[in-house]
């Protein structure tokens, strides 16, 4: 028998007992569907944020902070550490803090082709042409980083004026107009001494940021910016203590290679700093959103598997209705290894049929979810909540057949081992 | 006389084993010559089918030899025994063993699918098949909805497609009333004579046996007579 004939064959045999085989494929549908449901969710965040680091553009900088020596491994209360302080992350996390002596040291190590202390700077507020006052946070990635820009451009680092990109969303409290009228204008922003004095000072808004994950942190400040704010910050604070810093940026050859950074990463590690790059920043997102795509993934390949138990199933039953049929087809010549292709081909037909509708039914209905998502996460624009991309589909869609052919191999088996005479005495 | 087509020496089939064993056949010695046309006559459970299925390489002896163009049967393996009874043997059965949602065309190439032959030559011996039994107007009908004969003669026309040397027919007229039957068995003493294909029937019939060119009678496993042995 020519391998067209079996597969068309089989074909036909999958689709003879209708009810049967739509049930079957239902099942098998519902399993496909959740499974190519939650890796395009999975696909589709993790696209966003990898869109989203290189977008920033910043990939040859690396923040350093200094490795905290008395954190226990086993997780117990960390020993208290005069030097640590307020680190930029969760609430409540400290690390270890780097003077300038630190810097030096970092600034020595191999690979490292510049350092620059991170002033942290907090502001009070910013007000525009004495109107109302709102909190602002300063955004404390990385120099040098983009944002999406509604308007105007991203900052001058080597500017002399102090500059700053501001977030779309304080156009209309603060009275800028529009994101083209707003580009240009001078905004107050007010910090609070060492002295608990306030002072102000003023920056020009040179952009407008659209909405999204880094402008969630706050204004984007140049270089003079910060400096002028820290400076009027740290006013009044007494000589003898040193200055801190909660971490580093550190440029170095991006082009070098994976293993480049990762070995610079290394060197760090071993001269008592943590390097991270805003990849593996990011990283620790996608590898939670990783984890959770893999439990509910879990969830589907148990969904899958009793799908494949259906295949079992059903595929006993197409057998023992078929008992004469295939009686008749060994006697007449047909070897055993074709009629265990015909029943396995059969199950991976029903995997496939159910699979492809599965995967069909769920690109719809991501396509049906991405238009109404797009409005309630507006403020994450770009982010395409369940995307698919053709490998993993593949990946579902093989996966699928791959199980319903296990499955079949069972009832294929039997039928191969049918003997003729006794199929053909079968009443 | 020519060596004979298939050639049998001291036949034995016991089925089961230890004390449950039962012993169809007991030592049978049979020839049968080309073209020659055999009836296997007995009473029920004498063992008629048991070596109709011997013969037919459906089933292998406990003990004894079968051969066939003079090749020793027990030699060929499963992939010969296959290709020989694709290539030389048409099956006539007392059911029908029709597949009742295919064609009829379909269900009538089914031993040239097996043998891997193109769709269009399929096609076109499937259809002249079906007009030298005058079915060729069925040949888009399913195969459930012709009468008793007609399947029959479906039947019969799925064993010739192969242009095989042996038809083994087991109650081929059992299923069907005398008028009926009567054709099948013109049909079927017609290719024997046109064609030279063997006939081994299987039958409690007495006229269909006396149309053969020789009667075997199975009695206990063995053979109890021959009756008008070939001239
Ligand atoms: N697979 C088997 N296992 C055990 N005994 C069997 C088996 N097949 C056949 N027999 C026995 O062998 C004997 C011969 O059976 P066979 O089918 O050849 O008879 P038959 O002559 O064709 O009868 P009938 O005219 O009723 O078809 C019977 O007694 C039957 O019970
Ligand atoms: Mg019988």
């Amino acid at each position: 028998m020519k391998a067209v004939d079996i597969v068309g064959t089989a074909f036909r045999n999958a689709f003879r007992s209708r009810l049967r085989t739509s049930l079957t494929v239902l099942a098998i549908f519902i399993g496909a569907f959740t499974l190519s449901l939650t890796n395009g969710l999975g696909t589709g965040i993790n696209q966003y944020i990898d869109d989203t680091v290189a977008s920033v553009g910043v990939d040859d900088v690396m923040t350093v902070t200094k490795a905290s020596e008395t954190a226990p491994t086993d997780g117990g209360p960390a020993e208290y550490d005069p030097n640590q302080i307020a680190a930029d992350g969760p609430p409540g996390s400290t690390v270890s803090a780097l003077n300038d002596d630190d810097i030096d040291t970092i600034a020595g190590i191999d690979g490292v082709l510049s350092v620059l202390p991170t002033k942290s700077v907090m502001t009070d507020y910013v007000q525009y042409d004495d109107g109302t006052r709102y909190q602002l946070s300063m955004a404390q990635f990385v120099p040098g980083m983009k944002v999406e820009l509604a308007a105007g451009e991203q900052v001058d680092l080597d500017a002399d004026e102090a500059q700053l990109v501001l977030p779309e969303s304080y156009l209309e409290p603060l009275g800028l107009g529009t994101a083209d009228d707003a580009v240009g204008q001078t905004v107050t922003l007010a910090v609070t001494d060492a002295t608990g004095t306030r002072t102000t000072t003023d920056a020009i808004v040179v952009g407008v940021a659209e909405p999204g994950l880094i402008t969630m942190g706050g204004a984007i400040p140049n270089d003079a910016l910060t400096e002028t704010l820290y400076d009027l910050q740290a006013a009044g604070a007494p000589e003898s203590k040193p200055t801190q810093y909660a971490q580093a940026s550190v440029w170095f050859d991006a082009d070098a290679g994976e293993e480049e950074t990762q070995a610079l990463q290394d060197r760090l590690e071993a001269a008592g700093y943590t390097g991270s790059t805003l990849e593996d920043q990011l990283g620790t997102i996608t590898s939670v959103i990783d984890a959770i795509v893999l439990v509910l993934n879990g969830f589907a390949v148990i969904a899958l598997i009793a799908a494949g138990i259906g295949i079992v199933n059903t595929l006993f039953m197409a057998v023992q209705e078929r008992t004469r049929e295939v009686g008749l087809m060994k006697a007449m010549g047909l070897s055993s290894a074709r009629v265990f292709s015909l029943f396995s081909i059969e199950a991976v037909v029903i995997g496939l049929a159910g699979s492809a509708l599965g995967v069909l039914a769920a690109i719809g209905v991501g396509e049906l979810v991405g238009s109404v998502s797009g409005s309630l996460l507006a403020n994450l624009p770009g982010l395409t909540l369940i995307a698919f991309d053709p490998v993993s589909v593949a990946v579902v869609v093989l996966s699928v057949m791959a199980i319903a052919f296990l499955a079949g191999t069972l009832p294929a088996l039997r039928a191969a081992r049918q003997d003729p005479i006794s199929s053909l005495r079968y009443e | 006389m020519a060596s004979p087509l298939i050639s049998v020496t001291n036949l034995h089939k016991t089925y089961g084993s230890g004390p449950n064993a039962f012993e169809a056949l007991k030592g049978l010695d049979l020839d049968i010559a080309e073209g020659e046309s055999i009836a296997i006559v007995g009473k029920s459970g004498s063992g008629k089918s048991t070596l109709m299925h011997l013969l037919a390489l459906l089933d292998r002896p406990t003990s004894g030899a079968i051969t066939l163009d003079g090749t020793d049967t027990s030699r060929l393996s499963a992939k010969q025994l296959n290709e020989t009874r694709n290539s030389a043997f048409g099956f006539v059965f007392q059911q029908f063993f029709l597949n009742a949602q295919a064609s009829v065309l379909d269900n009538v190439t089914l031993p040239l699918k097996i043998a891997g032959v193109s769709r269009r030559e399929r096609t076109a011996r499937g259809m002249a098949a079906l007009a030298q039994l005058e079915l060729d107007d069925k040949a888009g009908n399913k195969a459930n909805d012709l009468s008793g004969g007609q399947k029959q003669r479906v039947v019969i026309a799925r064993a010739l497609i192969n242009q095989p040397r042996v038809i083994f027919a087991d109650e081929p007229t059992g299923n069907l009333d005398t008028a009926t039957g009567a054709v099948v068995e013109d049909i079927l003493f017609d290719l024997n004579r046109r064609q030279g294909i063997n006939l081994v029937v299987v039958t409690h019939d007495e006229d269909l046996a006396s149309r053969c060119d020789r009667s075997i009678y199975i009695r206990d496993g063995l053979i109890a007579a021959h009756e008008g042995v070939a001239a």
